[in-house]
């Protein structure tokens, strides 16, 4: 059960953003999109949700074209994080949670309870989500995704604006996602959580596909040379590697 | 049915009689004379209109927010009020050349005509809009606005053209919106259009809680952006357009509903649509009956008494706001 970008190519408000990539992602996994500024990895993660719909090309689910799934359906099997939510509402963190059920048309009792246990969010669950900090808020909207069960996890930047400690434990919930059978892509800034935490990655430059596969591979020093325009060396062995830029 | 719904519920069921007996006479069944036919003719069917319209704002004001995911919100935005109240002023130029029979319900027939074409003009302006590429609600609302903009400068223009003194003030005095001398008539025109306006609400509610989260977030979980702009513009254009066709403008209901309603629940719009109309129904039948009540000379007109209690609100909000505890 892959998803897969056949020939995609992807237009933003008449600007193209994407060109004739070719990609494919195995369940679980993790695979971080990462790339410079403006490299469509927001765009890509977008047309794989089924919310941006492709100039050509395909994203197919199982083989199946993702724009023929009925909306419910591709709500049920794709869980979308976007980059930035700002929660309208007072609504308590419960309460956000059980929106994942939407498209099951169910209340879910269990599966978020089970999403709120994942994510330590018990001593939390009766606050307005809105009033708690970034990285608290972070854990909630990531169990709002877990409560509705997709099969795939797409999740835009969900490291951004964490500290550290945050960064690691939502890195783990997402491992366990993936150690558990759910596909996980994640849009990615830092190099380094992609090469330690992913298992593969797709390196975009310039709305084009420059590398993808394991993280060893896809983030090699020439890789990293001609998409950033920066020589740098990894150290350290694999799962705790770090970049050192060269001058 | 949550909390919120049997408080209003209930404070409506209360307020029903006491409106009733309350006027400029204050009616004792036993011995005001022809109390049957004051209460029966005059003071339910105004106690019903007063009922309508209120759930109509109230309801349509609670989608609004929600839709917008905005506090500061009003059914208002959308132009359907403006547009509703162009019809009518029109009326009062074109009513006349009409035949006798028909020309009775020019005015709420023109004004649902003005609110139909604001309806039509929206979603003409949606098909455009919402192509599901992003910031299709800001521009949408923008739309809704210059609708509002336009109707409202026509319907200026409509007034200082006015043919003689005595249509202008008619005009003037209509726009600020009364329940006076209203009759089962326009019972039958508003509470239909207004139940049903409702119902459209409140098919969209789940749509409106997924908004909470975004809209590419809400897109995600399956909602169909367009189909929840096509049940918003039916919706608001059902209630609000019958709400001006029978009492004119009224405005503030939309906005300050939903803040009365929002604390008793768990803030969902979803949770938020039928409270609403309840209390939006109970604010306009204390309203209509206190200027009944209140000592003056003529009636002070529903429009004005609402906007009176409505501004400080209003002001009352924003400082809220600024102090981050909205």
């Amino acid at each position: 059960m892959k998803l897969v970008a056949n020939d995609l190519t992807l237009e933003r408000g008449g600007q193209s953003v994407l060109k004739n990539v070719d990609t494919e992602f195995p369940p679980g996994t993790i695979t971080a999109i990462v790339g410079p500024n403006g490299a469509g990895k927001s765009s890509l993660l977008l047309a794989l949700a089924g919310l941006l719909e492709p100039v050509s090309g395909t994203v197919e689910l199982d083989g199946e074209r993702l724009s023929e799934l009925p909306p419910l359906e591709r709500a049920k099997t794709l869980g979308y994080l976007p980059q930035h939510t700002e929660i309208a509402w007072d609504v308590a963190v419960e309460n956000v949670v059980a929106l994942g059920r939407l498209p099951h048309r169910d209340r879910g009792t269990a599966e978020i309870e089970t999403a709120i246990a994942a994510l330590t969010l018990e001593p939390l669950r009766h606050r307005p989500a809105r009033q708690l900090s970034g990285g608290e808020q972070a854990r909630v909207l990531l169990a709002r995704v877990l409560a509705g069960e997709p099969r795939w996890i797409l999740a835009d930047e969900p490291l951004a604006a964490l500290d550290l400690a945050h960064q690691l434990s939502l890195v783990s919930h997402l491992q366990n996602c993936a150690h558990s059978g759910q596909g996980v892509v994640i849009v990615l800034h830092d190099l380094a959580l992609a090469m330690n935490h992913a298992d593969n990655a797709v390196v975009l430059h310039e709305g084009k596909c420059a590398a993808s596969g394991p993280v060893e591979d896809a983030l090699s020093s020439e890789t990293i040379r001609s998409c950033w325009g920066v020589d740098a060396q990894w150290i350290g062995d694999r799962g705790s590697r770090a970049l050192i830029i060269e001058h | 049915m949550n909390r919120a719904a049997v408080v209003f519920a209930l404070l409506l069921a209360a307020l029903v009689p006491l409106s009733l007996l309350a006027g400029r006479v204050w009616i004792d069944p036993a011995t005001t004379p022809n109390a049957a036919i004051i209460l029966m003719e005059l003071r339910l069917p105004r106690a019903v209109l007063a009922i309508a319209v209120g759930a109509g704002l109230g309801a349509a004001g609670a989608a609004m927010q929600g839709y917008l995911r905005n506090p500061l919100a009003d059914p208002g935005l959308f132009g359907i009020a403006p547009m509703a109240a162009l019809g009518a002023v029109a009326s009062f130029w074109f009513g006349a050349l009409l035949p006798p029979a028909i020309a009775a319900w020019s005015l709420p027939a023109f004004a649902l005509i003005g609110a139909g074409l604001a309806m039509a003009l929206l979603a003409l302006i949606a098909g455009r809009t919402s192509s599901g590429a992003g910031g299709g609600i800001a521009l949408f609302t923008l739309a809704g606005l210059m609708i509002a903009s336009l109707a409202g400068s026509l319907t200026a223009l409509a007034i200082t053209l006015a043919p003689n003194p005595f249509a202008l003030s008619e005009i003037v005095l209509w726009l600020n919106g009364a329940l006076t001398d209203r009759s089962w008539r326009e019972v039958a025109i508003a509470a239909p259009l207004t139940g049903a306006g409702i119902v459209v609400l409140i098919l969209a509610s789940r749509s409106l809680d997924a908004l909470t989260l975004g809209e590419d977030a809400a897109r995600s979980l399956g909602i169909d952006p367009r189909r929840l702009l096509g049940l918003l513009i039916v919706g608001v254009g059902l209630t609000v357009g019958a709400g001006v066709a029978v009492a004119g403008i009224i405005g503030f209901v939309g906005l300050i509903v939903p803040h009365l309603v929002r604390p008793l629940t768990d803030r969902l719009p979803s949770s938020l649509i039928v409270p609403s109309a309840l209390a939006g129904a109970c604010l306009v039948l204390i309203a209509d009956s206190s200027v009944r009540v209140l000592p003056l000379i003529t009636e002070l007109r529903l429009g004005i008494a609402l906007s009176l209690i409505g501004a400080p609100f209003f002001l009352w909000l924003l400082l809220r706001m600024r102090s981050g505890s909205l």
